[in-house]
């Protein structure tokens, strides 16, 4: 960067929106202190949330944010990747459907007719897919929503082309960092936090509160060990199906364990009926 | 690409905007002119749909609070509050006065943050013409740096007291999951008297920006409260004279489901299209400012009633004072609560809850079973309530401008729908404006526009 010449080729970076709130956007907007040095090192070149100002591809680095929910979308998110050197995902929309893949366990007509009185209007795919079911993507940032210092750390990597210094460890681990009393153990409060993704901080059980796996999935969860845990401790079976069920949903480790739920669900009715009857 | 003179074409002229940056959420503007009049505008809302009214039926009652905030990144708080509203009205509890104003409290960290956003990084480059702050900045860099230390001290209340910026983790039916203590509010102090200064700066900076004459007669609807200026709480009332409950809401406001949008479009009975946010709150509430807001207001010639939309600015301004005199009142008054949370026992009812986000009145209705499984939701958001609105003032805007070149158009168009800070994520990202010419007996000339996709 020390250049005279280093501006003219800073690195391009563009920044997408699909199925999403744009809360992880934000995240880069929220960098209050940084955002002024981060556009001096990188070129914003698309952003449009942020600029009018539009700069053609290709890019060196796309962030991209939200889920793949219409015709459309699954088109554009390849036109993304093709004009993308790296392509990383932020947020649990983008990186596993959000929570608008809950439409994936239900009848996608019923939802369009429960919301809209001209369903025919709405062009919408039956499932809510995350950016890697229909792209390689180089780099998945969890979480409901991101954490900044975790984007920060991102940007950095991937502009100095090493891998981003993401742990991708439990929220067990940064709880017991932070030094805080483990809500479960302590209070019999359910939380999530030994299958989630490390990266909030541990900020739910700080605030007296059982983590509510916002991150995803961590990389070797136990979900059906903890699922067990939740029940001893009097969690009722249709929450403890739901705590898996909601921001990411369709994380593959929290989408199986929602059906081995459901599964034995089915299983215990069944055999319930056989005995009544 | 503007008046095409090639004789034929004389009188078709195709404006097109692939995108209409800096605003949050995907839409697009079409307006249709036809022999030199300016018959149709839409604002088309194609931001996908996520169906929450859908996925939330067969949830339990504790959830909306955080799964609601999850329509809008920018103001979580504000579906947070209707939300835990509405599920309080369902179980008959009302939370206690200190939970209350801890509310109010969170809320207005939300409003100076999603304020400063829009009045800074968003709206201001229009006025000073910058494609962006960031462009901005390399000019006025104390300018754009007071912009994001203003946004910083909002999101220092939503961090303090909700745990975190985005989505904050604290909020919970029947108040808070935990108390924050007095070492953490008085932490807040310092931040916010700078933040009260920067705000009233704001104030001064954005009066003196030029404003186009352009004033509507929408009749205009937000809460007001017993006291105070409406932010958490209040009585529904119009600038028509209306004046009613939450529970009402339905009775007075229909949604109609149009072609173009994925946003419902919204209409007050009798009265036709209406406007919520801060045209709307000023206006209906101007006399109960707080005192510094007020001064900075009257300094800046607003008067009691605002009708001129590219003034928001001012008047957003003029709010994110008022949020941290607020913030300050609530913080040097507080004596602590006996408990972070009342219990919320479910039963078999209907709830509504309404307050105002940043950009206007937020509704939310929960149907209830017993064991307090959700059996339906609706949510009105602010940016549907204010398409309609926004659509009529475009129409008389465009017409007033059709002799401008079409780049100057377009950018005017922009800021003009800039001024409603509309979400298209919670009703829209992407606008896309098209004019079309139209001769009686010809056919249309569209032109799209150069895409800013790859």
């Amino acid at each position: 960067m020390a250049s005279p010449g280093a501006i003219a080729e800073r690195p391009k970076l563009a920044v997408w929106k699909f199925a999403s709130c744009d809360g992880c956007q934000l995240t880069l907007l929220n960098c209050e202190d940084e955002l002024l040095t981060v556009a001096s090192e990188i070129e914003i070149a698309y952003f449009p949330e942020a600029t009018r100002a539009m700069v053609a591809g290709p890019y060196d680095l796309s962030l991209v944010e939200g889920s793949i929910t219409t015709p459309g979308d699954a088109e554009r998110i390849l036109e993304v990747r093709e004009a993308s050197r790296r392509l990383v995902t932020i947020g649990a929309c983008a990186t596993a459907g959000g929570i608008q893949a809950l439409r994936n366990f239900a009848d996608a007509e019923q939802f369009r007719s429960a919301v809209y009185a001209h369903p025919e209007y709405i062009e919408t795919l039956a499932e809510s897919t995350a950016i890697a079911a229909h792209v390689p993507v180089d780099f998945e940032l969890q979480g409901c929503p991101i954490d900044k210092g975790q984007l920060l750390a991102v940007l950095t990597a991937f502009l100095h082309d090493r891998r981003p210094p993401i742990p991708d460890y439990s929220v067990c681990v940064e709880c017991k960092r932070r030094g805080t009393v483990c809500v479960m153990v302590a209070h019999g409060t359910p939380c999530l936090g030994p299958v989630t993704h490390a990266g909030c901080g541990a900020l739910c059980p700080a605030y007296g509160r059982g983590c509510y796996g916002c991150f995803g999935p961590q990389d070797t969860p136990n979900a059906a060990a903890l699922a067990g845990r939740l029940a001893f401790l009097g969690m009722p079976g249709r929450d403890v199906q739901r705590v898996f069920a909601t921001f990411n949903a369709a994380a593959p480790a929290f989408l199986a364990e929602t059906q081995r739920l459901q599964e034995a669900e089915r299983q215990q009715e069944q055999t319930g009926r056989g005995v009544t009857g | 690409m503007s008046g095409d003179g090639d004789g034929a074409g004389e009188q078709s002229r195709t404006l097109h905007v692939a995108m209409l940056a800096r605003v949050e959420g995907e839409a697009s503007m079409r307006v249709l002119v036809e022999a030199g009049q300016v018959t149709d505008v839409e604002l088309r809302i194609f931001e996908p749909p996520r169906f929450f009214e859908a996925l939330l039926r067969g949830r339990a009652y504790t959830e909306p609070p955080d799964i609601t905030a999850r329509i809008c990144g920018i103001c979580p708080v504000a579906y947070q509050m209707s939300a835990c509203q509405a599920i309080e009205d369902a179980c008959g509890v009302t939370v206690p006065e200190p939970l209350q104003h801890l509310r109010r409290l969170l809320y207005c960290g939300e409003w100076i943050e999603s304020h400063a956003l829009h009045i800074y990084l968003l709206h201001a480059p229009d006025f000073l013409g910058y494609e962006s702050a960031i462009e901005l900045a390399r000019d006025r860099r104390d300018v754009v740096e007071r912009g994001l230390a203003l946004k910083k001290a909002g999101n220092a209340i939503m961090s303090t007291i909700g745990g975190r910026a985005v989505h904050p983790v604290n909020v919970r039916v029947g108040g808070f999951y935990r108390l924050p203590t007095a070492e953490e509010l008085n932490g807040l102090r310092a931040t916010l008297t700078r933040a009260l200064r920067d705000a009233l700066a704001t104030v001064e900076l954005v009066a003196g920006f030029e404003f186009p004459d352009l004033e509507h007669d929408f009749t205009y609807l937000s809460l007001r409260p017993a006291a105070g200026y409406p932010i958490e709480a209040g009585q529904v009332v119009t600038s028509s004279g209306l004046a009613f409950g939450a529970a009402e809401f339905d009775a007075h406001v229909s949604e109609e489901h149009v072609a173009h949008s994925h946003a419902l479009h919204a209409r007050l009975d009798g009265a036709g299209p209406y406007l919520v946010g801060p045209l709307a709150r000023y206006s209906l509430n101007s006399a109960a400012l707080t005192p510094l807001a007020a001064e900075a207001a009257a300094a800046a010639g607003l008067g009691p009633v605002c009708r001129n939309p590219f003034r928001s600015i001012i008047v957003r301004a003029v709010e994110v004072t008022c949020a941290c005199e607020e913030a300050l009142r609530i913080i040097g008054e507080w004596e602590g609560a006996s408990a972070p949370s009342v219990p919320v026992e479910p039963r078999a009812g209907t709830g509504y809850g309404v307050t105002e986000a940043p950009r206007g009145l937020l509704y939310h209705r929960y149907q209830l079973a017993a064991d307090g499984t959700i059996t339906g939701a609706r949510i009105v958001p602010p940016t549907s309530q204010n398409q309609i609105g926004i659509e009529h003032d475009l129409r008389s805007f465009v017409q007033a401008r059709l002799d401008l070149p079409t780049d100057e158009l377009t950018r005017q168009c922009e800021q003009a729908i800039r001024n409603y800070d509309p979400c298209i994520s919670c009703a829209t990202h992407f606008l896309d404006l098209t004019v079309e010419h139209r001769e009686p007996g010809s056919r249309a000339h569209r032109q799209p526009g150069s895409g800013a996709h790859p």
